[in-house]
Parts: structure tokens; C-alpha cells; sequence
């Protein structure tokens, strides 16, 4: 079965979504990461989503919970990279993923990150 | 009897067509005297010949519905006419009297040809009557959807003309809204706003809402929904350029703007993103001397 892999940055890891999702690959995605998250104590999660056209209510939920449940592990979620054409579907099915950071792409993702965790979600990017 | 009554009206055109065009192009000009600017002498002398000989080869074949295939060229004829007209700011009524005004010449000739047999009279002007009527009804017909195609145009353009996305600062955009936002419009302005997101790299967006006369609980969903898709795709989202009156309606009607950052005016939303993308903007020397 398919895995969407899970990649260790330092204190981060990071997670490219390149493939059209489904729900089964989402499940084990968070099986995955939670894991993972675990296993290396890590500060912080990437999901970059630029590959991604495609969304439904199960996706869009799946990634508010997978960012819930990387905050009960002491995590921080980024999502990056968000295609207009999914953002536009997220909003218009309500899900407008409160308490997920967001940023334009993986360079401003990784520098939300290693900013002080206690700052505003201003996403200022690295100079 | 009936087949003979039909061979009549195109004979009838053909004999007399120079004296028909003549009497009719004068009623024309009679009817259309305030609008000598719209439609010159000799364009509407061409329309009216080439209309008067599509209708006398329509009716020789004996078809007398306008359904048919024999007078497609004539419809077309009169089609292309009652778009141009309606374009040039015609009314309707002025549109179709080119084919009704047809109707007291082509009587006068039928009266003295058959000024006798009243049977055959009364017959052709039925026949004549119907066919006219039903022309002129299809001038209005086309005339009513070239009007539309118009309103239609118009209302893309104002669509385009009212979603400009400006770009004001390295990483900052701003889209002045102006006019009443719709779900269409929203839908427009969010998909061209998270475009030129993505293109430009924008760190910040702020939405002026100056221009926009009311906001009720619609439109302020709408602007949420913006500010929510903007935010996903990891752009801040600040909305500008309430006025006082706006936000005692925003208060009175129990609209929640949520952590939306809102500002009064376009500029305090600038200084602010200018703020947020990390730079300061300094005064490098007295006004008078900047250049």
C-alpha cells in the first residue's frame, strides 16, 4: 500500500503531499506522523499541499485534526502552499482549519517555524 | 383558389417595387424623422431594397410561414438590422415600424389591382397582414436579444472594471472593492485576489471597502470567506476603509468580524503591513526637499 512519507528536517519534520489523497492514505498519513512525532520529540510539522487540486470535507477535516492532534503532541502544524482553487472549496465547505498556521510556500512554512513559538501567525519571512 | 391568392403578392412586388419602395421609404422617414442622426438616407434606401427583394423571392415559392427555409435570408436580413438598431440606441417600436410602416403601401397597390373583387382583397390583406406582422414581431424578437446581449456585456465588464487587483508594496496587495458585493462578484474577486496571491507572493492582502455602500450580513459573510480562503493559503487578510456608519451597521446587526484585523482607512492598513513584512518607512529629509 502507498505511504506518503514522512521526512525528518532537525526538529521538524516535513511532509510533501505529491499524489491525489484518499481517504485511506489520509488515515495512514496520521497514523504516520503521529508516530513519528513521537518518536523523534519533533517541534514542528510541514505539510506542503502545492501538488494538491483536489480536496474533500474528509481531506479538509483530516487536516485540522491532523494539526489538533500534532498540538496535543507538543507539535506545531504548517500548511503550505494551498492551491486558490482548494482554498476557495475549504471556505465554501466551512472548513476554514482555525488554529492551522498557513504559508505561501515551504521556504515561509520552515521560517514560521523556527520563529519563536510564542509570536503572531504574521508569517514574516526570513530576510 | 388559395394558390392563386398566393402567386398575387410577389407579382404584385415585382411590377410595382420602384413606386412600393418609394411611398414606403417616405413613410419611413415620416416615422423615423427624429432619428435622421442614427440612420442615414442611403443605408436605410439599401436595407429596405434588399428587404422588399428577399420578401418578393420568399414569397415566390408559395411559403408563407416564416418558419420555413425559404425565408431564412430575409430573417437574417431583418435580424442583422434590429441588432444594429438596438445597438445604435433604437426603441423598439422604432425598430419594427421598418417592417409595419411596409404594410400601407403594399394595401394601396392591392386596392387598386383588386379594388373589385373584394373577395380576393380581403385575402390578400389577411395574407399580407399576417406575414408583415409576423416580421416585424421577429424584429422585436431580435431586437429584445440584442438588448440582452448588451446588459450581459456590460455586466462582464463591470465585473472587470470593479476586481482590480493592485499590487502596493513588495509582498502587499490591496483590492478596492467598489459597489455592492454579490455572491458572483465575491466569488470573482476572491478567485482573482488569491491568484495574484499566488503569483506575486504576497505576504499581506487588505481589502478597501471604501467604495462598497452598504454591508449586511451577506456581504460581510462574503468578506469573511475572503479573508478565510486568503488565510489559508497562508496570506494575512486585513479589511480597510470602514467608515463610521458601516460599523455601526456591522455592530447593530450582530456581525461577528472575528480576529479579522480592520482598519478605517487604507493607509493605517499599509502602515501595518508594512509592519508585518518587516519594513520601516522613514522620512530621509523635509518635505520641500524630496524629489
Amino acid at each position: 500500500m502507498d505511504r506518503i512519507p514522512v521526512l525528518r528536517m532537525g526538529p521538524f519534520l516535513l511532509v510533501s503531499i505529491q499524489v491525489d489523497m484518499h481517504d485511506r492514505l489520509a488515515l495512514a498519513l496520521q497514523d504516520d506522523l503521529m508516530n513519528k512525532i513521537r518518536d523523534t520529540h519533533a517541534r514542528g510539522v510541514l505539510i506542503d499541499i502545492s501538488a494538491l487540486d483536489l480536496v474533500d470535507s474528509f481531506i479538509g477535516r483530516m487536516i485540522g485534526n491532523i494539526a489538533a492532534m500534532a498540538r496535543v503532541l507538543d507539535a506545531e502544524t504548517v500548511v503550505t502552499g494551498m492551491r486558490p482553487a482548494v482554498a476557495i472549496t475549504l471556505v465554501e465547505l466551512g472548513l476554514s482549519l482555525k488554529g492551522v498556521r498557513t504559508a505561501l510556500d515551504v521556504e515561509r512554512g520552515m521560517a514560521l517555524l523556527q520563529a519563536p513559538r510564542a509570536g503572531n501567525r504574521s508569517g514574516r519571512p526570513a530576510e | 383558389m388559395l394558390e392563386a391568392v398566393r402567386s398575387r403578392l410577389p407579382d404584385l412586388i415585382a411590377r410595382h417595387e420602384q413606386t412600393l419602395l418609394d411611398e414606403w421609404l417616405r413613410r419611413q422617414s415620416e416615422a423615423l424623422s427624429r432619428r435622421r442622426d442614427l440612420v442615414s438616407d442611403e443605408d436605410l434606401k439599401s436595407q429596405s431594397r434588399a428587404f422588399l427583394q428577399g420578401v418578393r423571392r420568399a414569397l415566390a415559392t408559395g411559403d408563407l410561414d416564416i418558419g420555413g427555409p425559404a425565408w431564412q435570408d430575409v430573417k437574417a436580413q431583418l435580424g442583422n438590422l434590429s441588432i444594429d438598431r438596438a445597438r445604435r440606441g433604437f426603441t423598439p417600436s422604432e425598430t419594427a415600424t421598418f417592417v409595419f410602416s411596409l404594410k400601407e403601401p403594399v394595401f394601396m397597390r392591392l386596392r387598386q389591382e383588386l379594388g373589385g373583387d373584394a373577395q380576393a382583397l380581403a385575402d390578400e390583406t389577411w395574407i399580407t397582414t399576417e406575414l408583415l406582422d409576423s416580421l416585424g414581431l421577429y424584429t422585436t424578437e431580435v431586437y429584445q436579444k440584442g438588448r440582452e446581449e448588451i446588459i450581459y456585456r456590460q455586466q462582464q465588464e463591470l465585473l472587470e472594471l470593479s476586481t482590480p487587483v493592485v499590487r502596493m508594496w513588495d509582498g502587499v496587495l490591496a483590492l478596492p472593492l467598489i459597489g455592492t458585493l454579490d455572491s458572483a462578484r465575491t466569488q470573482i474577486v476572491m478567485e482573482s485576489l488569491l491568484q495574484q496571491i499566488v503569483e506575486t507572493g504576497a505576504a499581506v492582502a487588505i481589502i478597501d471597502i471604501t467604495g462598497v455602500p452598504t454591508v449586511d450580513t451577506l456581504v460581510a459573510q462574503h468578506l469573511l470567506k475572503t479573508v478565510a480562503a486568503a488565510r489559508l493559503m497562508g496570506a494575512d487578510c486585513m479589511i480597510s476603509g470602514i467608515r463610521p456608519q458601516i460599523a455601526q451597521t456591522i455592530v447593530h446587526l450582530g456581525v461577528d468580524l472575528g480576529d479579522v484585523i480592520t482598519k478605517a482607512s487604507l493607509a493605517d492598513a499599509l502602515k501595518v503591513a508594512l509592519a508585518r513584512t518587516g519594513f520601516t518607512v522613514v522620512r530621509a529629509a523635509a518635505p520641500v526637499d524630496a524629489d
